[in-house]
């Protein structure tokens, strides 16, 4: 990591982890708003860059965009709630089942995605019908109660991961975004990372420099799942509560999507960035539908902008909001080289891989290969 | 087997067709050890579904595949990456969003761990391959020329002993293509085996010891470069029918 990286990471750190202080102590010399709910906005910033960055890992660094992530942070949250409420388990020991559980469901998805060949909108499409199934599943089977969902039973006390100060829930969010953002910067110094990188890349290229593309697939989509289901049971102690649209629905697959493309698909930084903007907007929006009558039926406001965001973004910055920071991707938005490219997927820029990401492509006469010598004879 | 150099390639009775449509028939070829042979034909001969078929990219219908004496048909790139044989691709395929290094270190990854280490290596190869200046230019901004080469640099990164080239000279000036024959041959001096696949005519006349003609999924002709561009059913391959004796008369 380069020094200016480590210095920023630092202060970042340093600053994430007084935050809760400051705040209480900015809110005690009057500070309008609530010293907790400041905390609270903190802790979804944090929590929301960890699934962004498990959106991340498989979807932003191997290229295996998923419009149905939410299939693993919903089996992460009913294994947490299933284990404690129906089996007595102690949430600490839960937690890390719930990770395998997400890894599990990782493991199975890729295994019959990738087998099957399944690439680019294809592998999107698939992981949404599984999340789909799955939420089928949850509103159909006894031991989910269905519909009701479950309720875990509180009793705030560390022992039993809950906690009546929600600064201790800030920190243990901070921890998980902490760990995430190692992750994604473990993928770009190893080989793991760099050969999820060519697959994204080019799969073919990947396979012929010795690269088992299956293999290395599963491998990074049971990462993903593991840490979505570790987020999922996060979620579960935090709120006490799941149900099937919660565990499964459609808006957080969204969510952990959007936050990685806004920031970054592919950075390490990108899913943060994206969290905290979204983050921002949400409370924004939520604050001034509240006061401005005439805003108070368009709901929720919130989309209409993180609509217009994302189309500025794919247009104008696609290489996400990272881009405006970092040093790696200031060259220009759109390289015109890039498209010249010969390309075997529609995913080799991060153009295109944005485009895919909502479900498009770029026609196929932008897609043809240009290579003077070759064109002739390919 | 010939002058006891060891067959480092056997391929025998080979075939791939694309729904009826014979694009490999009944072909075979031996490549030595320390050779650089060529394999030539006109378009649509079948040479890129050839080497496909032998790099593992397509499963043949039938026939043999040895490295070194081992059976490796059918088998994952990937597997015949690591038993010591890469290809290139005729369309180059840059890993476009990351640079030169990063580039050739996928290769290097095949046989080290190590991130150090394994750019070391891609350093090393870059220079080899005349692309010590551009190791930090990105994929998508390489020429032609330096696609070209970022192809071979990859692959040799991989650490081969048998190297299958795809028209790594294709679009190329003849400057470049100068430059990209020398580096050939010093990467067979430095004991890699290299089996190509070359339209143009100078280089593989320069570069290779043997050659195999293909034409319409067979093996027409096998040689010295001389020998084949002799032979009758070569140049009626190439120039149509009867234009042998034409031509055979044009030089009585």
């Amino acid at each position: 990591m380069s020094r200016r990286g480590q210095a920023l990471l630092a202060a970042g750190l340093v600053l994430a982890l007084l935050y809760p202080l400051l705040v209480r102590a900015a809110g005690a010399a009057g500070l309008p708003l609530s010293p907790n709910y400041l905390i609270n906005t903190g802790m979804l910033i944090c929590f929301t860059a960890f699934l962004g960055q498990s959106w991340n890992v498989a979807g932003g660094f191997a290229g295996l965009t998923s419009f149905g992530h939410v299939v693993f942070f919903g089996t992460g949250a009913y294994a947490m709630a299933i284990l404690q409420v129906s089996h007595g388990w102690n949430p600490w020991l839960a937690w890390p089942v719930a990770a395998v559980a997400g890894a599990g469901v990782g493991w199975l998805i890729g295994a019959l995605a990738f087998r099957a060949g399944l690439k680019g909108s294809y592998f999107a499409l698939i992981t949404l019908a599984f999340a789909e199934v799955f939420r089928i599943l949850a509103n159909s089977v006894p031991f989910t109660r269905g519909g009701l969902g479950l309720l875990v039973k509180a009793d705030p006390r560390p022992a039993n991961l809950q906690f009546r100060d929600p600064i201790w829930f800030y920190y243990l969010a901070l921890g998980l975004c902490v760990l995430a953002l190692l992750i994604a910067w473990r993928l770009t110094r190893t080989r793991f990372g760099a050969r999820l990188v060519a697959i994204r890349e080019n799969e073919d290229a990947a396979r012929a420099l010795g690269i088992d593309v299956y293999a290395e697939k599963v491998k990074v989509l049971v990462l993903s799942g593991a840490m979505a289901g570790a987020g999922g049971a996060f979620y579960v102690q935090k709120y006490l509560y799941v149900d099937p649209w919660i565990a499964f629905g459609v808006d957080k697959s969204v969510e952990m999507l959007l936050v990685s493309m806004v920031g970054g698909a592919g950075t390490i930084a990108g899913p943060l960035i994206g969290a905290a903007a979204l983050t921002a907007i949400n409370e924004v929006t939520r604050m001034l539908a509240s006061v401005v009558p005439a805003l108070k039926n368009v709901q929720p406001l919130s989309l209409i902008v993180y609509g217009a965001m994302l189309i500025l973004i794919v247009a104008r910055l696609p290489h996400g909001l990272a881009s405006l920071f970092g040093r790696r991707h200031d060259h220009p938005v759109i390289p015109s080289a890039a498209r010249d490219l010969p390309r075997t997927t529609h995913r080799a820029s991060g153009r295109g891989r944005s485009l895919a990401a909502l479900g498009m492509t770029e026609g196929a006469a932008g897609d043809r290969p240009h290579d003077p010598g070759e064109a002739g004879r390919a | 087997m010939i002058l006891g150099r060891r067959d480092v390639l056997e391929v025998r009775r080979l075939c791939k067709a694309f729904s009826g449509l014979k694009a490999v028939d009944d072909a075979a070829l031996d490549v030595r050890a320390g050779e650089i042979v060529a394999l030539i034909g006109p378009n649509g001969a079948g040479k890129t579904t050839l080497f496909a078929c032998i790099a593992g990219f397509h499963k043949p219908d039938s026939g043999v595949v040895r490295l070194d004496g081992a059976d490796i048909t059918g088998r994952a790139p990937h597997r015949i990456c690591a038993a010591g044989m890469v290809r290139t691709f005729q369309i180059t395929q840059p890993f476009a969003t990351i640079s030169v290094r990063e580039n050739i270190m996928v290769g290097a990854y095949a046989r080290t761990s190590d991130r150090d280490a394994a750019a070391a290596r891609a350093e090393a190869i870059a220079r080899q391959v005349g692309m010590g200046a551009q190791l930090d230019r990105r994929g998508a901004d390489l020429t032609v020329a330096g696609r070209k080469r970022l192809e071979l640099a990859r692959a040799l990164a991989t650490g081969p002993r048998l190297l299958l080239l795809d028209e790594v000279m294709a679009g190329l000036n003849p400057t470049e293509i100068g430059e990209i024959v020398e580096v050939i041959r010093a990467i067979r001096t430095g004991g890699v085996t290299i089996l190509l696949i070359e339209h143009v005519m100078q280089a593989v006349t320069s570069l290779a010891e043997r050659v195999y003609v293909l034409n319409q999924g067979r093996v027409i002709a096998e040689g010295t470069p001389a020998q084949v561009a002799a032979d009758a059913g070569v140049v009626e391959a190439y120039l149509g029918h009867g234009a042998a004796a034409r031509l055979g008369g044009a030089h009585a």
